[in-house]
C-alpha cells in the first residue's frame, strides 16, 4: 500500500502522534495463537443445543404440527412453538420506527420461504435435537409462489406476506422511493443519444468465518446472559425485550469479538428464540448456525435489478438519467425497505446530472429473506452505473476514463437529493489512477481539481 | 480460439455511516489510579481491528501512547450505547465519540496537574510519551502517572469523560426525495485487467489497482488489511459467488465452502493500493468509513475488462463462464 500525501496536502496536517502510525493490533496475537474466546468457547453444564424445524416448501400454509413423537425422542427436554414465543410478529427496523411487523419468530399458520423457522427443538446434544427436529411432523398445504421481482409485481400474483397486503413495501412516498430533480423527459428529448439498459444480480452470501450463533445463560438474579456474535449489541438486545415482552434490565449481552460480519450478523435471528429456550427451561442454551444455515438460511445479499435510462451528448456530458431499482427482500423485510432507500440516496453516482428521477422499490418474493451485507443498497447500482457508463463512453467514442472526469461531481455541485458536494475526491482518485494504471487521459484532465467548479 | 486480454475502470462514492443518521454511538473514558486509560464502548469489533483503532484515537486526543489505553467494548451491563458496527459508520461515529469523552478526560488531567504544578491548565501541554510539561518552560514536568495518582488519593478528582456522536436523523421529502443521506463520503477509482479464454469462458484477473480515497488512514497497516480484504471480495462478487446457481430453481444452493464458490489464494489478482487522504469535515482526525466500499469499484471494473477483452456485455452478476460462453455464442450467432 502507498499513501499518496501530495493529494490534498494543504487541507491536512500532518502532525500527529498516535494517529497515522502502524501500530500492531493489540487482538492480533490472540487471534493467530488460539487464544481469543470467541462466544463459542463458553461452555456450561447443564447446556442444551437448539435445533430448528423448517419449511420444506416455499409457500405454504400449516394446518398441522404434531410434536408429539420428537418429545419421546431421547434427550429432548422442550419443544417451542409460535404459542410460546411472546411477541411472535415482530421487525427489527421497528426501532428506528420502520413497520409494520411483518415477521414470526417460529412460523404461525405459514411458512414464506422455504428454511423458514417452524419448531425449535431443545434437547441435551446436539445430534439428539437434531434427530427430534427429524421426528415432528408438520403437515403443509402447498401454495403458489413467486421467485422473480417483476412477477411478484404483477396484478394477481401470489401475496407473498399478508402484514404489508402487497407484494412492495410502501414508503410514505408510496410504492417506492422517489426522487426528482430538474426536467428527465426534456434532458432525453435533447439528448445526442438515449441507452437504457438492465442489470441484475443474485444473492450472495457473507461468508463469515464464525458462523451466527450465541449461548445463553439464566442467571441467579433472574438476568439472562447472553454471549453473542451479533453486530450490534444494543439493538438485539432491544428487539428481544420486544420479542419476549421482558425488561431490558433482566438481558445483559456480551460480545465484541466476532469472526466476520459483512452485514450477516444484524437481523436478531438466533438471540431470542435461545433466550426464550433458557427462560423456559431453566437451563443454558446455545444455538448455533450451522456452515449449511449459515449459506442457505442466513439472510443473504438481495437480488436486484437495476434500470438505468441516460441521455448523453457528444462532448461527454450526461444530461439526463433515470435510474429504477429494485431489492428482492425476499418474504420478509429485515433490513431491505432500509437498504432500497439507500439506493435511493445513492444514485445517480459520483457525477453531476441537470435532470434525475429515481425510483427505488423494496419487493416480497417466496426467496430467503435477504438484508444487510457490505454497502448493500450501493453495491449493485456501483456495478450498474458503472458499466452502463463504459457502454455511454464507447457509445459517444470517449475513453472511459476521460467520459468520467467529464462529469465527475466536485465541491459546491448540487446533488440529485439536493444535498451542495463537500468533500468530493472522485478526480484525484482517477488522476492517481491515470497514473498507476498507465491509463493516459488529456492533460486539461489531470489538471482539474474537486476543489472548484470549473478548474 | 484464444487467451484475450482486456481492462476496464470504475469510479465510485460511498457514504459513511447509516443512511439519513440517526444513528448514536456514546462512549467513555476514565484513567486508572496509575494513568492508564479505560474506553468503555458497547461497540462490535468484527475482526477489523475496531478496538485498536479506538485506543489509538484515545491516545492521540488524551497525549499518552497508545499501549496506556485499553478497550472494554460490547458488554451492555457496562458500555454505552452505539447503534451497532455496519453501515462503514464504526470508526467514523465511535471515533468521534471516544475523542468527545477523551478531551473531557484530559481536561481533568491538565487541571490536576495545574493544581500539582502551580501553573494554569492552559499553560500545559502533552508529550505524548507520558508527561504533561509547561508550555515554554518543558523542564517543569509531571508524569501522568503522577497525575493519576493525585487526583485519585489527593485532590478527590474523577479524571473521565462522556462523548456522544448522533448526526440528526434526515426524513425524505416525499415527492422530490429532497434528503440528507450522509455527511461524508469516501471514493475510489479501481482498474482491472482480465484474461479471458473464449473457449471456455473463464477468466483470470490479472491485476487490479485500486486508488482509495479514504478521509484519513488512522492506522496504515489497519487500512492496508482492509482494502485488499475488500479488494479480493470485489472480485469473488463479480466472478464467482451466488447463493443460487440454478435460479430461479432453488435447489443446489451452495451448503459449504466445497460447493459454494469463492476463489482461491491462487485466484487472487495482483493487487495494488493507494490510498489519498482528504480529511472529512466531521470525520475523527478526518477519517471517512471505507469499510464497504473498498469491495464495490471491483466488480464493474472486471465488468468493464471483460468486455474489453471479448466484446461481450454481461449484465447480471456473477460473471460465470457459462454466461460468457453463451453471450460469445449469442454474439456469433448474430
Amino acid at each position: 500500500m502507498e499513501l499518496r500525501k501530495n493529494y490534498f496536502a494543504d487541507v491536512r496536517k500532518d502532525d500527529l502522534h498516535e494517529i497515522g502510525q502502524p501500530r500492531p493490533r493489540s487482538d492480533s496475537p490472540g487471534h493467530v495463537t488460539g487464544k481469543t474466546a470467541f462466544f463459542a468457547d463458553r461452555t456450561f453444564p447443564g447446556m442444551l443445543h437448539l435445533k430448528m424445524v423448517r419449511s420444506p416448501h416455499h409457500h405454504a400454509r400449516i394446518r398441522s404440527i404434531d410434536t408429539s413423537e420428537a418429545e419421546k425422542h431421547p434427550g429432548v427436554v422442550k419443544i417451542l412453538t409460535a404459542k410460546d414465543v411472546p411477541h411472535n410478529v415482530y421487525t427489527i427496523l421497528i426501532l428506528i420506527q420502520v413497520g409494520p411487523e411483518d415477521e414470526t419468530v417460529l412460523a404461525d399458520g405459514k411458512v414464506r420461504w422455504k428454511g423458514e423457522a417452524v419448531v425449535a427443538v431443545l434437547a441435551e446434544t446436539e445430534r439428539a435435537a437434531q434427530e427430534a427436529a427429524a421426528k415432528v411432523k408438520v403437515d403443509y398445504e402447498v401454495l403458489p409462489a413467486v421467485f422473480d421481482m417483476e412477477e411478484a409485481l404483477k396484478p394477481g400474483a401470489p401475496l407473498v406476506n399478508e402484514y404489508h397486503g402487497q407484494n412492495y413495501y410502501l414508503y410514505d412516498s408510496g410504492e417506492c422511493r422517489k426522487v426528482r430533480f430538474g426536467d428527465v423527459e426534456a434532458g432525453f428529448a435533447g439528448a445526442d443519444h438515449v441507452l437504457e439498459q438492465s442489470y441484475q444480480s443474485s444473492p450472495i452470501e457473507h461468508a463469515p468465518t464464525e458462523t451466527t450463533g450465541c449461548v445463553v445463560t439464566p442467571e441467579g438474579n433472574d438476568r439472562f446472559t447472553c454471549y453473542t456474535n451479533t453486530q450490534a449489541m444494543f439493538f438485539t438486545l432491544d428487539n428481544t425485550s420486544i420479542i419476549l415482552q421482558m425488561p431490558g434490565s433482566k438481558l445483559h449481552f456480551v460480545g465484541g469479538t466476532v469472526g466476520g460480519g459483512f452485514g450477516g450478523k444484524v437481523d436478531v435471528i438466533v438471540e431470542p428464540i435461545a433466550i426464550l429456550g433458557a427462560k423456559l427451561t431453566g437451563r443454558p442454551v446455545c444455538f448455533i448456525y450451522s456452515r449449511e444455515e449459515e449459506m442457505q438460511i442466513s439472510s443473504p445479499r438481495a437480488a436486484e435489478k437495476v434500470v438505468i435510462k441516460d441521455g448523453v451528448m457528444k462532448d461527454g456530458r450526461i444530461v439526463a438519467r433515470k435510474v429504477t431499482g429494485y431489492t428482492d427482500a425476499g418474504a420478509y423485510s429485515r433490513h431491505s425497505p432500509y437498504g432500497a432507500q439507500k439506493g435511493a440516496g445513492h444514485y445517480p453516482g459520483p457525477y453531476t446530472i441537470p435532470n434525475v428521477w429515481i425510483d427505488t422499490y423494496c419487493v416480497y418474493t417466496n426467496r430467503t429473506p435477504s438484508s444487510a451485507m457490505r454497502g448493500f443498497g450501493v453495491t449493485i447500482g456501483d456495478f450498474a452505473l458503472e458499466v452502463q457508463m463504459d457502454k455511454l463512453a464507447r457509445l459517444i467514442g470517449m475513453d472511459p476514463l476521460e467520459f468520467r472526469f467529464i462529469n465527475a461531481y466536485r465541491d459546491g455541485d448540487m446533488k440529485a437529493h439536493r444535498q451542495p458536494t463537500e468533500g468530493a475526491a472522485l478526480i484525484e482518485c482517477m488522476q492517481e489512477a491515470s497514473r498507476a494504471a498507465n491509463w493516459p487521459v488529456a492533460e486539461k484532465y489531470l489538471a482539474m481539481s474537486s476543489y472548484v467548479k470549473g478548474a | 480460439m484464444a487467451i484475450r486480454r482486456g481492462r476496464g475502470v470504475a469510479a465510485i462514492n460511498y457514504p459513511t455511516g447509516m443512511n439519513l443518521g440517526g444513528d448514536p454511538t456514546q462512549a467513555l473514558v476514565h484513567s486508572t489510579p496509575t494513568g492508564n486509560f479505560m474506553v468503555t464502548l458497547s461497540s462490535v469489533d468484527l475482526g477489523q481491528g475496531m478496538k485498536q483503532i479506538m485506543a489509538q484515537i484515545c491516545a492521540e486526543t488524551i497525549g499518552v501512547p497508545t499501549d496506556r489505553v485499553v478497550v472494554d467494548t460490547a458488554d451492555t451491563d457496562t458500555g454505552p450505547h452505539c447503534m451497532g458496527t455496519f453501515a462503514s459508520r464504526g470508526t467514523h461515529r465511535a471515533g468521534n465519540a471516544v475523542i468527545q469523552a477523551a478531551r473531557e478526560a484530559r481536561q481533568v488531567m491538565l487541571e490536576v496537574a495545574a493544581e500539582e504544578l502551580e501553573v494554569n491548565a492552559s499553560d500545559l501541554e502533552t508529550d505524548g510519551q507520558g508527561k504533561i510539561l509547561v508550555k515554554g518552560a518543558p523542564q517543569k514536568s509531571i508524569s501522568i502517572f503522577d497525575v493519576a495518582l493525585s487526583a485519585h488519593f489527593k485532590r478527590g478528582r474523577s479524571i473521565s469523560g462522556r462523548g456522544m456522536f448522533l448526526i440528526p436523523r434526515s426524513y425524505p421529502e416525499k415527492e422530490t426525495g429532497a434528503m440528507k443521506p450522509s455527511t461524508c463520503y469516501a471514493h475510489a477509482c479501481t482498474v482491472a485487467e482480465v484474461e479471458v479464454d473464449d473457449e471456455t469462458g473463464e477468466v483470470t484477473v490479472l491485476t487490479v489497482k485500486n486508488v482509495f480515497e479514504i478521509g484519513r488512514a488512522l492506522n496504515p497497516k489497519m487500512v492496508e488489511q482492509q482494502l485488499v480484504g475488500g479488494s479480493w471480495m470485489g472480485i469473488s462478487h463479480a466472478l464467482y459467488e451466488t447463493t443460487e446457481p440454478y435460479y430461479p430453481n432453488r435447489d443446489h444452493g451452495g451448503t459449504d465452502f466445497n460447493q459454494y464458490l469463492m476463489p482461491g489464494p491462487g485466484d487472487l489478482a495482483e493487487t495494488e493500493i493507494i490510498v489519498l487522504e482528504r480529511p472529512s469535515a466531521d470525520g475523527p482526525y478526518g477519517a471517512k468509513g471505507p469499510g464497504e466500499m473498498c469491495a464495490n469499484p471491483q466488480i464493474p471494473a472486471v465488468a468493464n475488462a471483460v468486455f474489453d477483452a471479448v466484446g461481450v456485455r454481461i449484465d447480471t452478476l456473477p460473471i460465470t463462464p457459462e454466461r460468457i460462453l453463451r453471450a460469445l455464442k449469442a454474439q456469433a450467432a448474430n
